[in-house]
């Protein structure tokens, strides 16, 4: 889009504002574009971010790498991959690293879909 | 392990047990002791923190008691180099320097890349961010810390697509600060924005947890846009959108730094655009920090030019506050920057504060009338507008779609050349996944939704209590990976230099142990391409390799051109067969002065033979040249082509302790035939025993003048404090004699 400079038009609304009033409604504009932004980050997750919760739980790059691909290939991605380890584990009465690497190894998937019933909690 | 002063960082030393290694503290650290006044040697600074325990100080401080006065502002360097164990020498050089906030840069594509790196491959343009090279880095830094005596941030980016990973991996290596901005993924990396925004969230939330610093993207719209003065509006509308995400996040307002760059840079009036811009973004952002960066945008070959425009922009840091200020090293406009340049950028930015310390208690900005006041009015009320319309559309993604942001116009102006991108385009489009009312996960510094009271209710605030702890608790659960690539790993590079390292071989370099490149600097009175081909020539007649100009100036049209070239050797020196005369031992000014108090001391002097050359002789007893009656030595100068008989009946008549005779001309060996002819006058005299001959010229030998008879000769270089040192050494061993 193209468009002259209409700002002396368009700041009517704005001049009789004072500094601190102007200022104030900077940010509070800020909020309301962010609001809808930190409530979809809420609500929402991603690969990395899911790899970043097995790392936390102590596994390796490519370890979380590796179970974040089979979660995603069984539709599993809403439960968590750190949710899926651990119910995998206490299910099973694994620790947390054995039954992760289970699944690195391809092992268990099976078990996995049948807990969370194949994504549809 | 300590580091020694004069001796070099040792990279095995920093490899071993890297496994083992674990980070001393989390966190950023701003300076100490600023706010209030000190004394720093003669002077009382104002705006000086503490200063530091060991460190390289200005050239010029000898003239000020070797002060290093360091300013309240972080100071940062950027490193490049692609290699980190190249990279840790030059942090520990520009630590010495005065920056404590050292930034390595990541590897080109590395934003691009979905998940961690790991190893030590080598980078293009910055290094692979990686574990093990972070780790390698830090705990080099520790060493560095304690060596210079202020703790050091350690800094890197936290985007791209696997943001999320990369700041839970910082977190745990304890690094200070990183760079964490969706827009900049969505803007210039491609990145698709919704997958941006969720992963941002989810990393800042880690950086939260550790307590690093956040420095934002907004500066690239500078760097991008046509005419970077016009996106202020932008720039500042760009800022709140990241600095209040973070704040949603959790993020505690001083740990959010805006990286502002000044847009413009001289021959525009720079000043005056960037001054009004940068009260306004301080006013409107004023719990928040500023990264102060210098301008990159108009930034070409020159060195010299690329410095100018830097002090003016730490000109605005002075009059407004920067409490971090980036440095750019002069030669980004020409090539990956070199190790010199990184430590020249440093000290600029170290030069310019000392010497404008106090400037604010002096000058002041004329805030509230005139030009400044309604341009901080105006572009104010720019970036409210731009925002109202923002929401107007439909919010922050509909407005990158419709290409709001780095567009050339100066907004509400639009030139319609703005960077769009679409809600469902990108690199990791359809990787976002909503969390099901079961999702949940059990670590710590987790964002957003996570259920964990399914399992416990008492671990609703401690999640990571499900599972015992995750790496945030317990570091002994990171799985440390060492080398994943057998072909291209610190290890084989470390072979290859080998024989430079603990050896006496020596090689130059600019970026790389032994990468052999040399810079040379000429003036060649040709036209601008005549002079580039035949500097190139040049460079391969004195036998370098991969020659390049990287600079040329017209001097002036037909006159010539001014060249800067460089090239790689492929020699290395051996320091074993290097023939290195002893350093001339060279009192103090106070000694000296001391000395000469307690006895005073006169000398006469003058050119002798046939001989009008007077400038080196002026130089070494003028005070204006730092000659040595700035002692208070007596110096009577005679004039030129004085016979030799009549500087000896002056001496007599002085009684002066000592004749300094000059001579250039030296055909014939007429310069040491005429100190043969003084030394046998005064011993003719009856004098030589109690006067002290010293001769000079730039062909005097110190060893031939010796033979000749005088007590000292000095060739070219020599200036007033080695002469007086002499002088006074000499008198006090002809007392001690008699």
């Amino acid at each position: 889009m193209k468009r002259e400079d209409d700002f002396h038009k368009r700041r009517k609304h704005l001049a009789d504002l004072s500094e601190e009033e102007l200022e104030q409604r900077f940010w509070q504009l800020a909020e309301k574009i962010v609001d809808p932004l930190i409530e979809l980050a809420e609500k929402n997750t991603t690969p990395s971010i899911e790899r970043s919760v097995l790392l936390r739980m102590g596994f390796s790059s490519l370890e979380a790498q590796s179970i974040v691909e089979g979660i995603i290939d069984r539709g599993l991605m809403g439960k968590g991959a750190g949710h899926i380890v651990y119910r995998l584990a206490k299910d099973k009465g694994m620790d947390i690293r054995e039954a992760g690497l289970k699944l690195v190894d391809g092992d268990m998937w099976d078990d996995v879909v049948a807990i969370f019933q194949g994504g549809e909690g | 392990m300590e580091l020694k002063p004069n001796k070099k960082l040792d990279i095995e030393y920093i490899l071993k047990d890297l496994d083992r290694y674990r980070p001393r503290r989390r966190g950023w650290v701003w300076r100490r002791g600023i706010g209030e006044k000190r004394q720093i040697g003669k002077f009382e600074y104002y705006d000086m923190s503490e200063p530091l325990k060991d460190s390289q100080p200005l050239p010029a401080a000898k003239y000020f008691d070797n002060i290093d006065p360091q300013s309240k502002s972080i100071i940062t360097t950027e490193i490049a180099s692609g290699r980190f164990e190249d990279d840790i020498r030059r942090m520990r050089m520009a630590a010495w320097h005065g920056a404590d906030h050292l930034m390595v840069i990541r590897t080109a594509g590395q934003s691009h890349f979905d998940g961690l790196i790991e190893g030590t491959p080598q980078g293009v343009g910055g290094i692979p961010i990686t574990r093990k090279q972070v780790r390698a880095q830090r705990k080099a830094l520790d060493l560095i810390e304690d060596e210079v005596g202020r703790p050091i941030n350690y800094h890197s980016y936290v985007s791209g697509v696997a943001g999320p990973e990369i700041a839970v991996m910082f977190a745990e290596e304890g690094v200070n600060g990183a760079h964490q901005d969706p827009q900049y993924n969505v803007l210039y990396r491609n990145i698709n924005m919704v997958r941006s925004f969720v992963d941002a969230a989810s990393a800042k939330k880690s950086m939260v947890w550790a307590n690093m610093a956040q420095i934002d993207g907004a500066h690239n719209a500078n760097a991008t846009a046509r005419e970077a003065w016009k996106v202020m509006p932008e720039l500042m509308v760009q800022h709140a959108i990241n600095s209040m995400f973070s704040v949603k996040v959790g993020m505690k307002k001083e740990n959010i730094c805006l990286s502002t760059v000044p847009p413009t840079a001289p021959p525009a009036p720079c000043m005056r655009l960037d001054l009004p811009y940068a009260v306004a973004l301080r006013e409107l952002f004023s719990e928040y920090k500023m990264r102060a960066q210098m301008n990159t945008k108009y930034m070409e070959s020159s060195a010299r030019e690329a410095t100018v425009t830097h002090v003016l922009n730490l000109l605005i840091s002075q009059l407004t506050r920067a409490e971090i200020q980036s440095t750019i090293t002069p030669d980004e406009g020409r090539n990956v920057p070199w190790h010199i340049y990184n430590i020249e950028a440093v000290d600029t930015a170290k030069q310019a504060f000392a010497g404008m310390d106090g400037l604010t208690e002096m000058l002041e900005i004329k805030r509230d009338s005139g030009e400044l006041a309604e341009k901080v009015r105006e572009l104010k009320e720019r970036a409210v507008l731009f925002m109202e319309e923002i929401l107007e559309v439909g919010g922050y993604f509909k407005a990158v779609e419709e290409g709001f942001f780095v567009d050339s116009g100066y907004y509400p102006e639009r030139n319609g050349d703005g960077i769009s991108r679409k809600i469902d385009g990108g690199v990791g489009a359809g990787t976002v996944y909503e969390r099901d009312e079961d999702y949940m996960a059990p670590v710590t510094a987790h964002f957003g939704y996570n259920n964990i009271e399914q399992y416990d209710d008492g671990a609703v605030d401690n999640p990571s209590k499900l599972i015992g702890g995750c790496t945030f608790e317990d570091p002994d659960k990171i799985v440390y990976i060492d080398e994943l690539d057998e072909n291209d790993n610190i290890y084989l590079r470390l072979e290859e230099t080998e024989e430079l390292r603990n050896t006496s071989k020596l090689k130059p370099e600019m970026e790389w142990l032994g990468d052999g490149i040399i810079l040379i600097t000429l003036f060649l009175p040709a036209e601008e391409r005549i002079a580039e081909f035949a500097a190139l020539e040049i460079g391969k007649r004195l036998g370098l390799q991969d020659v390049e100009v990287i600079h040329r100036e017209i001097m002036q049209e037909a006159e010539g051109t001014r060249i800067e070239l460089k090239g790689r050797v492929d020699f290395t020196i051996d320091i074993d067969e290097l023939v290195i005369p002893p350093k001339p031992e060279i009192l103090t000014e106070d000694e000296i002065r001391e000395d000469i108090d307690k006895r005073p001391m006169a000398v006469v002097a003058a050119t002798i033979g046939e001989d009008e050359h007077s400038v080196g002789l002026r130089e070494i007893i003028d005070i204006k040249h730092d000659g040595i009656e700035k002692y208070g030595i007596e110096s009577n100068y005679l004039g030129t082509s004085v016979p030799v008989e009549k500087l000896v009946d002056a001496a007599i008549e002085l009684d002066a302790d000592a004749i300094l005779a000059s001579t250039i001309i030296s055909h014939d060996d007429i310069h040491y035939r005429n100190m043969k002819k003084l030394h046998d006058l005064c011993v003719e005299k009856g004098i030589r025993n109690n006067i002290i001959l010293v001769a000079g010229g730039t062909q005097v030998s110190n060893e031939l003048a010796i033979e000749n008879g005088m007590d000292a000769g000095f060739g070219r270089g020599s200036n007033g404090d080695q002469v007086a040192t002499f002088l006074v050494k000499k008198r006090r061993e002809m007392t001690n004699e008699s």
